[in-house]
């Protein structure tokens, strides 16, 4: 299959190497961007102070000199490690980031696959990271790593059902998985026939919102969910035997998973790429505006989650297993069945 | 070239290359810092962390998972989200028919959950 792009006839190669680096280079610009921003600046400012200031401008090149740092470190494996699992397990963790950001459209063609599971692959994908922290927290032979590890088990697979439920709502409310028809959907539609701002789901759809976002919390084990990490009780949880640039690696994750979440969000509820039809705007302009569209709507959604990160205390572990299996589930299921009374009815 | 079945495997070839960067990143991550790193081996270093003290007993410590049925659970609604999707997609296609059937559906699950709940399953036990 030949596209064209700039008018260019582009072979299959071309293109997926296009894709891929287009991919690659959101991944590291919007990640890179969202550290310094928010855990740099923005933290620093609600704590009344100035934050890095010394490298760069504004102490904007900080990161890669914590970069250079962390490169520098010792790599040391605890003696009673299990070696192998050990040393793979940031990989994982990695990998099930880089999977989420494959499907993500940042444009009319600005996406490294358009599988049409979509939505479906993104999910499935996240959870792989708990695999990869499970490996952590047993491979360190450490008591803080492997309860740290548990619990996040615990956690990640409680807050994943009430993040699917809600999807399933906005699946309905578009008809498709794909989330290039969720975009397609959400621009063209209207609401009781005004459509200057097309149909963000986000409207029709709060319920779901508010869920996805608060699981999205939870799944980034970010405070107010942050017990698996809990530094007061398990210093650092499962990468507490972590050093150099293997802890980088998990701490990158982290980060770059924020960026994933908060890129779907966007793209489920806020409109992803697209700016409503009735704006008028061609193809053409979307291909260079959408990824500017997206990208901020996804920084302003990490920067909620930072928000949050930093206002609110920690929740016990039975109080926040209770909300998710005793509020949030229910709560998802029942905006399932209203969504697809309101889909049949209308 | 626009074989349907070809172009649906190459759309997870794109994925495939997408993961082998991710390992590639990581594996440069580990060559540069191998590169750059000391290594000045010293016996104290490799004990396991213990806020300091030397460790206790086993560090492969048993601790008593309390939510192992919320994985049980899970395992049932996950599989529940599975058959929702195709569903999901194709609701204006089924009309008030699927509507009916969905929810006898979600019912049960719910009527499940309400079990669960009761027997106390969900409290800290």
């Amino acid at each position: 299959m030949i596209h064209t792009v700039l008018g260019l006839e582009l072979a299959y190669w071309q293109e997926t190497t296009l894709r891929v680096l287009g991919g690659l280079v959101m991944l590291l610009l919007l990640t890179g961007g969202v550290v310094y921003l928010y855990l740099f600046k923005f933290v620093s400012f609600m704590q009344s102070r100035l934050g890095p200031m010394e490298a760069g401008p504004y102490g904007s090149l900080q990161l890669l000199a914590e970069v250079g740092k962390w490169l520098q470190k010792e790599d040391i494996f605890p003696e009673d490690a299990d070696r192998k699992i050990f040393a793979l397990a940031p990989a994982i963790v990695l990998a099930s980031t880089f999977l989420m950001f494959i499907v993500i459209p940042a444009g009319p063609n600005a996406v490294v696959s358009d599988l049409g599971t979509g939505i479906y692959f993104v999910l499935a994908m996240s959870s792989l990271s708990v695999i990869g922290i499970l490996m952590a927290g047993w491979a360190s032979a450490n008591k803080y790593a492997l309860i740290g590890a548990l619990r996040a088990g615990g956690q990640l697979i409680a807050y994943e059902l009430p993040l699917v439920l809600a999807t399933i709502g906005v699946v309905v409310a578009a008809g498709s998985l794909n989330l290039q028809d969720i975009v397609a959907a959400q621009a063209n539609g209207e609401i009781f026939g005004i459509d200057w701002i097309g149909n963000p789901f986000v409207i029709t759809q709060f319920v779901a919102f508010m869920i996805f976002v608060i699981s999205v919390q939870a799944e980034l084990t970010q405070t107010p969910f942050d017990m698996p990490i809990a530094e007061s009780e398990l210093v650092a949880g499962y990468h507490v035997e972590y050093t150099g640039i293997r802890f980088l690696i998990y701490f990158i994750a982290e980060f770059a998973t924020a960026v994933a979440f908060a890129a779907v969000a966007s793209t489920l509820f806020l409109g992803g790429w697209a700016l409503p039809a009735a704006w008028g705007l061609g193809t053409g302009v979307m291909h260079v505006v959408g990824p500017i569209v997206i990208s901020t709507k996804a920084v302003l959604l990490v920067g909620v989650v930072f928000w949050v990160r930093f206002t609110l205390p920690r929740y016990r572990e039975d109080q926040l297993q209770r909300f998710a299996w005793k509020f949030l589930i229910p709560l998802a299921l029942a905006n399932i069945v209203v969504t697809a009374i309101a889909k049949v009815v209308f | 070239m626009a074989n349907p079945l070809s172009e649906f495997l190459r759309s997870y070839l794109s994925v495939g290359i997408f993961v082998g960067l991710s390992f590639v990143l990581f594996g440069l991550l580990m060559v540069i810092s191998w590169a750059l790193r000391p290594n000045r081996p010293q016996a104290g270093k490799y004990i396991n962390y213990e806020s300091g003290v030397d460790p206790v007993g086993s560090t492969w410590s048993q601790s008593q998972v309390r939510y192992y049925i919320f994985a049980l659970l899970f395992v049932i609604f996950d599989v529940e989200a599975v058959f929702i999707f195709p569903w999901a997609t194709r609701l204006e296609a089924y009309g008030t028919f699927g509507l009916i059937e969905m929810f006898a559906f979600i019912t049960i699950l719910i009527l499940g959950l309400v079990y669960a709940w009761r027997k106390g399953v969900l409290k800290w036990a």
